[in-house]
């Protein structure tokens, strides 16, 4: 180890820190991107295949599998929840303060700066007694282009990445939620979309007590 | 006047503490609270989270909450980030009381509207400014893949921004 700590000037050694040879740390990097600037499909497809297959792993069970799934992406939500509130221009920049903004957030915002899109669908639960269920709806999930559930394992949907990525969002913006990823595409000949998955957001009760409650103020 | 800034986590939780003085109308940059009253400004921040949290859900989102709280003579301001961490600032003018400790700088800082009127307009654009370039370098902090939430900022490269951001506004 200590020949790779190189004498340098002496106040940066006094802290601790090591810098990278040209000085600049993360601080140093600007936050705003290129409009155009896009990540490699192919390269993205063998990052992701090669986590499905780490998170496969020793599993018990399909649910184990998308739980896993879910964590990895849970960091990313939390992290694009400010990083893409901060891009936003000065007049725009406001917390989501209710569920209905928050989604909007997700399905516009977020899903543009992952896919380059905008979400296909944003509905509300028709189930009188569920509230709390919102549903993003996704024809044809980018993490799945390139991914064939085996027959035996016909439940998974490896778009649970993505899930974990809403939950973190949600979770952030202080609306704690659990958020799963369905397939409801049917897999008959001439299906227009077969990979179209739904996100399955439920809001945790406070939420809903909150939203009721700031509602009627 | 002097500064007390922190940065508090979503369970309520420092992450960050920094103190310094006004860099304008000829400050030393030097933080000048009274020895035997420097200890409370931990707590007149911490009792300003209940009202921080009263306010946050009201109006249209904002995330600089402007001047939350007055305890005597400090003021706190405050700046919410969407991931619902805090940046809560302590403002505290030269008083009479402090001046016998403060010693000369006192009457050279009370010259600038900042100093002297804690919730004047220029006050709040300038706490404004300084609150965009904290978290400017805040979301550069929270966006390397090994922090998690609510974890302590140690970086010294940090600390130089905000003081920087310090040093330019206020």
């Amino acid at each position: 180890m200590s020949n790779l700590q190189a004498p340098r000037g002496g106040a940066k050694e006094q802290s601790g820190l090591r810098y990278p040879a040209n000085g600049k740390t993360i601080y140093h990097r600007p936050l705003n991107r290129a409009k155009t600037a896009e990540l490699s499909g192919a390269s993205f497809a063998y990052l992701f295949s090669e986590m499905v297959s780490y998170a496969s792993k020793k599993i018990e069970s399909i649910q184990d599998l998308e739980k896993r799934l879910n964590v990895q992406g849970h960091p990313i939500g939390l992290k694009l929840l400010d990083l893409l509130l901060y891009r936003e221009p000065a007049r725009s920049q406001t917390r989501p303060l209710n569920i209905i903004t928050l989604l909007h957030f997700i399905k516009i915002n977020v899903w543009q700066h992952l896919f380059g899109q905008a979400a296909d669908g944003l509905e509300k639960s028709s189930d009188p007694s569920k509230p709390d269920e919102y549903m993003i709806i996704d024809n044809e999930p980018l993490v799945n282009r390139y991914i064939s559930v085996p027959r035996d394992m016909s439940q998974l949907n490896c778009a649970a990445y993505v899930a974990g990525i809403i939950e973190g969002v949600c979770d952030g913006a202080a609306f704690p939620a659990r958020v799963t990823a369905h397939s409801v595409g049917k897999q008959e000949e001439g299906e227009m979309w077969p990979g179209r998955t739904v996100f399955l957001v439920k809001f945790a009760p406070e939420v809903m007590e909150r939203e009721t409650f700031l509602g009627k103020g | 006047m002097s500064y007390y800034f922190v940065i508090v986590g979503t369970q309520d939780n420092p992450l960050f503490e920094h103190e310094f003085g006004t860099s304008k109308a000829g400050g030393d940059g030097q933080a000048r609270f009274p020895d035997q009253a420097r200890h409370m400004n931990q707590f007149i921040v911490h009792s300003s989270l209940d009202i921080v949290e009263e306010v946050q859900w009201g109006g249209t989102g904002q995330m600089y909450l402007k001047c939350v709280d007055r305890f005597f003579n400090s003021y706190v301001s405050c700046f919410l980030t969407g991931g619902n961490v805090k940046f809560m600032l302590l403002h505290q003018p030269p008083s009479s009381a402090v001046s016998s400790t403060g010693g000369a700088a006192n009457p050279r800082s009370s010259t600038s509207t900042i100093a002297t009127n804690p919730t004047s307009p220029q006050t709040e654009e300038a706490v404004r400014s300084f609150m965009l370039e904290v978290y400017e370098s805040w979301v550069k902090a929270i966006m390397s893949p090994f922090y998690h939430v609510n974890m302590e900022v140690r970086s010294p490269v940090f600390r130089q921004r905000v003081a920087a951001a310090g040093r330019k506004y206020l």
